[in-house]
């Protein structure tokens, strides 16, 4: 596997690194504290290719506690808020966008 | 039903002791992800958008009514209470968690269910007609080929690590209920002037980034040969199979590049040197794996019974008798087919409450067993004619007796972007608007046969491309668009879809498959052309004309 420094990284915008929990898969983000958040306004965000590089890296260094790390963009509303960047990270985040099957 | 032996039975429990391990020793941090991978994916776990995805076998589509619990079972206490039957013969979990993984996969285990050949760069969980062993007219039962192909295909040491999966489809009817022209083998039963039981082989049909369709290779192989004969095609594909680019790596591709001819003659050769093996099948064999099946003890019973005649005064009876019920091998008996398909609901998903009934229903009216069809509805193979209308009453009841068995609303569909990190669009959506739109249960038989098969991305697992009207979702610039193509089919006359023209948005899907059924009833020649038959007697003009005109 090719390591995070030596990928060709691209960002157009505010991205941040994402996973799944090794555990239970559950969706996580890369906070600044060098953990993991299920929380996306908790992620470290950043806004270079050398930053993405850097968070990509020491995502990828923690095999035990995350799946498959990769940067996925998103959108910095006015108030601070923060939005996946795209309709899969939207997914990932909120949920399926239809209603789950229901016992009776 | 098939009942294992002791082999089987230690197979499948050692399996789980070393998945155990695997996953603890992944959880304690000494296996690495990529270490892990494999051996996770050799148990049918992938992962998925959200969580963890668990893909458990439904070998030739058969299930018993406590296999059936078992899964209730799994959804309830280790998912979100439901399952999703997939176009292969499988259901999936889509939000287990890997620390219960080992438990969910020995409480499968001790009713001889396992997850084993669901994934991996192996011969796949082997399917067949989900209506096996009591089809009218089927020249015999193909679920004990199905076995045989599985005890050895499993595990086999030389094609666990093939250039890409391998799949093969059996059917024993002259109408293909199996899509075995659109596997990697797909094998017919016939049989010869001497009255001997042998195959149509067909190799090299896939869907995927690029669809071909099955071709003959040989169009009898005595069934004694069948296993080595097999063994040929995957010998010659496992060699020559490209390993370099992923896209290219299926037998299709090899099949297609060398051309039919020549792949059948290195088969040939490679057959003439080993067929007289220990793989040889004699009558014994077979017949030993023909007695572990067990088979229903039949009555005497009447087609007409004074039960159905009585109920079909009722028009929703009737509707369902209609087209969920069908003609079985015997006197008295029907095969019936529970639609997945509700109205607004997701395609192939189940509760576990409405496994756990359909489990009860099984044991009162279908000798306990119940049949997975790649069509992604469930089937009651043997059910009394009288009993039909007390059948009706409860599958009503719970969910599973919409009238829509082969119409527009029995919809093909993956689980698109919902669940799926391969997805590009979703599917589901889509599969529930149109369900809502063609609701109409007179509109929906004024249509007739009519299959809708919906992908969201190019792999192709909503067999978009063999659907009478094929749904593919594509991303462009960051929205869902979609493909359509028609005049695919998937059975014994299979064929791929030809596209209508450019791509449209999520929000056009259903207001476009509207007009091409609009299209459609005004074209066709008479009420009963169907639209498979109307396009491929008028071609796409007629269809991209009235899609297109307006748009």
């Amino acid at each position: 596997m090719t390591s995070p420094l030596q990928q060709k990284i691209k960002i157009t915008g505010p991205s941040v690194v994402t996973a799944n929990r090794t555990w239970d898969g559950v969706v996580i983000y890369r906070d600044a504290h060098k953990g993991w958040t299920t929380d996306l306004a908790e992620a470290a965000i950043v806004r270079t290719a050398d930053d993405a590089r850097a968070l990509l890296a020491e995502s990828t260094a923690d095999d035990v506690g995350a799946i498959g790390p990769y940067i996925a963009p998103v959108a910095v509303n006015d108030n601070g808020t923060v939005e996946p960047g795209n309709l899969r990270e939207q997914i990932r985040r909120k949920g399926v966008t239809i209603d789950l099957p229901a016992s009776a | 039903m098939y009942a294992y032996d002791e082999i089987d039975r230690t197979l499948i429990n050692e399996r789980v002791s070393e998945f155990r391990d695997q996953v603890k020793r992944r959880l304690a941090g000494e296996l690495t992800e990529d270490e892990f991978k494999m051996l996770r994916l050799m148990n049918g776990v992938y992962l998925q958008l959200h969580a963890y995805m668990f893909r458990v076998a439904i070998p030739y589509g058969t299930l018993s009514s406590p296999q059936l619990r078992k899964m209730a079972h799994v959804a309830r206490r280790y998912d979100r209470g439901y399952g999703h039957f997939t176009t292969r013969q499988n259901i999936q979990f889509n939000w287990i968690k890997l620390a219960d993984l080992p438990d969910a996969l020995e409480d499968l285990a001790s009713v001889g269910i396992h997850a084993m050949q669901t994934s991996g760069n192996c011969t796949r969980n082997v399917t067949t007609d989900q209506w096996a062993g009591v089809a009218p007219g089927e020249v015999e039962d193909p679920r004990i080929w199905a076995e045989l192909l599985r005890q050895y295909s499993t595990m086999h040491p030389e094609f666990s690590f093939l250039p890409r999966k391998f799949k093969i489809a059996i059917t024993a009817s002259a109408h293909d209920r199996a899509a075995i022209k659109v596997h990697d083998i797909g094998l017919r039963i016939h049989k010869n002037e001497a009255g001997e039981t042998g195959f149509e082989v067909l190799v090299g049909g896939g869907l995927g980034r690029t669809p071909f369709i099955g071709k003959v290779i040989k169009p009898f192989v005595h069934g004694r040969d069948i296993l080595s004969y097999v063994e040929s095609i995957l010998r010659v594909y496992n060699q020559y199979g490209r390993r370099d680019n992923i896209y290219k790596a299926r037998i299709k591709i090899l099949v297609h590049e060398l051309g039919i001819e020549k792949f059948a003659a290195e088969v040939e050769d490679e057959w003439l040197a080993t067929r007289e093996s220990s793989l040889t099948l004699d009558n014994e064999v077979v017949e030993d794996i023909r007695s572990r099946f067990s088979y229903p003890h039949y009555q005497k019973l009447s087609d007409t019974p004074d039960e159905l005649a009585a109920a079909s005064a009722d028009p929703h009876f009737a509707r369902w008798l209609k087209n969920s019920v069908a003609p079985h091998q015997r006197t008295g008996y029907a095969i019936v087919t529970l639609s997945l398909k509700p109205v607004g609901g997701p395609p192939g998903d189940a509760t576990a409450d409405q496994m756990d009934a359909v489990a009860d229903l099984a044991d009162k009216y279908s000798f306990g067993e119940i049949r997975v069809g790649h069509e992604q509805n469930l089937a009651l193979p043997s059910v009394a004619r009288r009993d039909l209308p007390a059948l009706w009453r409860q599958l009503d009841k719970l969910g599973l007796a919409t009238p829509n068995v082969n119409l527009v609303t029995d919809i093909i569909a993956c689980p698109g972007l919902d669940y799926c990190s391969l997805a590009n669009t979703r599917s589901i959506p889509i599969a529930q608007e149109l369900t809502r739109r063609f609701a109409n249960n007179d509109l929906a038989e004024l249509i007739g046969r009519l299959h809708i098969n919906i992908s969201g991305c190019i792999n192709a697992c909503g067999h978009h491309h063999v659907g009478h009207i094929g749904i593919l979702g594509v991303e462009k610039n960051g929205e869902e668009f979609f493909q359509i193509t028609i005049g695919g089919r998937a059975d014994e006359h299979a064929v791929v879809g030809t596209l209508i023209g450019p791509a449209v948005p999520f929000a056009e899907v259903a207001d476009v498959i509207e007009d091409i059924v609009e299209a459609y009833l005004a074209l066709r020649a008479r009420p009963d052309e169907l639209f498979v038959q109307t396009v491929e007697r008028l071609g796409v003009e007629p269809f991209k004309e009235r899609v297109y005109a307006t748009r």
